[in-house]
């Protein structure tokens, strides 16, 4: 019910948001002038008629998951988002097996086989990519300069990074 | 005889023992693909398509591996399904009701066995009906005007939105994401950005792979860790595999029934394997009745299913490469497959690269024998596959997927954006809203808006233009009628419950 509504009315926003982005759509002598707007106005339409849909007709409520696992998952996330912004500074060994090991943990906590997991999906991918199937642009590891580092740690931080 | 020739060719191109060997890896990777529960056939192709891409593969190449992966894990669907009753992907769902009570019985053997036969038949048959029907259909859709194609889109989501969702509303606000995202970027026709909030690395728009192995795969890995993988292991047991002779001539007519309808399943755009398995189960259902004890472990239960869901990927192909309208969330996949090795499927297609078709076709054959061989004699090897524990396979489908999308552009934007669309899929699932039609719009969104373009300057902004056409009429009225007719079916066509231990 409640989820339903509030998805409802995110979308809703989204929708009206998006139909006003598209009224501001810059158009040119080649385009005509409401071509480029139409079918993002249709999209926002429909969008908007369905999430009032789901506002008033919500279904059941899911099963949310309890609280400790939303963290488990946040945490998911945040290790993904760092190993996207480090791939490219540290080369693909090191971050491979910290993400892939905790990761593992979070499947299922277990020390030692989440450890193992990490260091063997980390080199056994690697040596797959670079040596079996030759991907150019995996590197096994860099050793980053601090200022590198920092660059790439800060994208993840709002307003600072680019 | 044209089809012989053309078939003929396509064998050329596809029997070399290079593409063979690609074809023979493809089937491999395939079923392992579809078994898994949680790496199904869309996602499995799309982790691919980027590494297909750095190995360098040509056209042919790409296109026989793509598609033995992709009838490959439409065989392994079955196998997770009657083993561990999860479906390895959804089209499987319903091998599951008479599969896994079989395997309990003790002969999951015979299941396994009986399904793999049973895909093949449906399999067969339907690559045959792609060879008689889409040239024919390649010949109508030269008739097809922009006006035509806007509705045939229109179909293709309103369809897979009644067929994917108990819930119009929200398949809608699915298909409207996923086309709100494909209009990000520079516009063609103006050569200025559009909606893309003055960021840069939007201007070249999303690209739908990111979409899809987020959406997908790393939305699965949230599944996990809310799981903590528990019901994946192996409750029945798995004792010597034989061919049941009995149970295969019993069901020699449901195989052949279940074919056709999933194949005429598979056609409807945006429908896909999953009606068909269905629709295929209830007919058999309804015809055996009472005494048919459907749901209790029978054969016609298991071969009904899987033959339909195995019709359906091949009807799928139909409109994917007549129209470039995709049948199924995988054919979608495929369709991009296409499109950036710049092959643009389409009625032109059949005309002017005839190897790429009917080598497609062949290798369709070929893929179909290799599976059959592979699935029965080796069954046992794909079983010893489902034992990798999840807390090895997610993380390792999770750091493919990171590198996949990775090798595509080298840049973190696009691995945060997969985590983003991850974070999506997540909540949408969550929500019973499909993630199917987010993929659909995304891929089609493009080519949707420009047909409606081309329809509106063509009539000179005369909406009356998009309903001219008897086709195009006929398109919008079926359209309509299969956005609104499951909201009337829905108590009618209720999907059964999977058995409980």
């Amino acid at each position: 019910m409640a989820s339903d509504r509030i998805f409802g009315l995110v979308t809703l926003i989204t929708a009206v948001a998006y139909i006003a982005a598209a009224t501001q759509i810059q158009t040119n002598f080649f385009s005509g002038e409401y071509l480029p707007k139409l079918f993002p106005m249709m999209i926002g339409a429909v969008a908007a008629i369905s999430s009032l849909v789901m506002i008033f007709k919500p279904d059941p409520e899911p099963e949310w998951p309890a609280s400790k696992s939303w963290m488990n998952m946040g945490l998911a996330v945040i290790v993904l988002a760092f190993y996207a912004v480090l791939l490219k500074p540290m080369g693909f060994i090191l971050p491979t097996a910290f993400a892939a090991g905790i990761l593992s943990y979070q499947i299922s906590p277990r020390t030692k086989p989440a450890f193992l997991a990490g260091i063997g999906l980390s080199i056994g991918l690697f040596v797959l990519f670079k040596f079996a199937l030759g991907l150019g642009n995996i590197v096994a590891y860099r050793i980053p300069t601090p200022a590198k580092l920092w660059e790439a740690i800060s994208i993840l931080i709002p307003f600072v990074g680019h | 005889m044209d089809i012989l020739s053309n078939l003929a060719l396509g064998f050329s191109v596809a029997l070399s023992p290079y593409t063979l060997m690609l074809a023979v890896c493809g089937c491999f990777l395939g079923t392992i693909i579809g078994a898994l529960p949680g790496l199904g056939p869309s996602n499995g192709v799309a982790i691919l398509i980027p590494i297909t891409f750095t190995l360098g593969l040509d056209a042919t190449s790409a296109l026989v591996l793509m598609t033995s992966v992709y009838y490959g894990a439409m065989y392994g669907g079955r196998i997770s399904s009657i083993l561990l009753n999860i479906p390895g992907d959804e089209p499987a769902l319903m091998t599951t009701l008479d599969g896994y009570p079989m395997a309990k019985q003790g002969r999951a053997g015979d299941a396994l066995v009986l399904s793999g036969v049973a895909s093949f038949v449906g399999a067969l048959l339907a690559t045959v009906g792609l060879m008689l029907l889409a040239p024919t259909l390649a010949r109508v859709a030269f008739l097809f005007g922009p006006a035509e194609y806007f509705a045939l889109y229109l179909l293709a989501f309103c369809t897979l939105g009644g067929m994917a969702s108990n819930n119009q509303a929200k398949s809608a606000i699915a298909a409207c994401i996923g086309l709100g995202i494909a209009m990000i970027g520079v516009d063609s026709s103006s050569g200025l950005p559009r909606l893309t909030g003055g960021n840069l690395h939007l201007y070249d728009g999303i690209d739908f792979l990111v979409a899809i192995v987020g959406l997908f795969a790393i939305a699965e890995v949230f599944f996990f860790i809310e799981s903590h993988g528990k019901g994946s292991s192996i409750g029945v047991k798995l004792e010597k595999v034989r061919v049941p002779w009995a149970d295969v001539w019993l069901t020699k007519w449901t195989m052949l029934r279940s074919s056709a309808v999933g194949f005429i399943a598979g056609i409807l755009p945006g429908a896909g394997a999953s009606l068909g398995s269905f629709l295929a189960y209830m007919t058999e259902k309804s015809i055996a009745g009472e005494k048919g004890k459907f749901g209790t472990g029978v054969p016609k239960g298991i071969a009904a299913p899987e033959a339909g869901n195995n019709a359906a990927a091949g009807g799928a192909l139909v409109p994917m490469l007549t129209l470039g309208v995709p049948g199924s969330g995988t054919t979608a996949v495929l369709l991009a497959l296409l499109m950036t090795l710049n092959i643009t499927p389409g009625p032109t297609l059949f005309s002017d690269r005839p190897e790429v078709v009917w080598g497609l076709i062949a290798s369709l054959l070929i893929a179909n024998v290799v599976l059959l061989l592979m699935n029965v004699p080796m069954v046992k090897v794909f079983v010893k596959v489902l034992m990798v524990p999840a807390w090895i396979l997610l993380p390792g489908v999770t750091m493919i997927s990171f590198v996949g999308i990775f090798s595509l552009s080298g840049s973190y934007f696009d691995l945060l954006l997969m985590i983003a669309f991850g974070v999506l899929g997540y909540i949408l699932r969550k929500l019973d809203i499909p993630t199917v039609p987010v993929i659909l719009g995304i891929l089609l969104g493009g080519n949707m808006e420009d047909a409606l373009r081309r329809a509106m300057t063509l009539s000179d902004g005369d909406v009356m233009y998009l309903f001219s056409s008897p086709i195009s009429t006929g398109l919008w009225i079926a359209a309509i009628a299969g956005f609104v007719a499951p909201m009337f079916l829905r108590n009618v066509l209720r999907k059964p419950q999977a058995v409980t231990d």
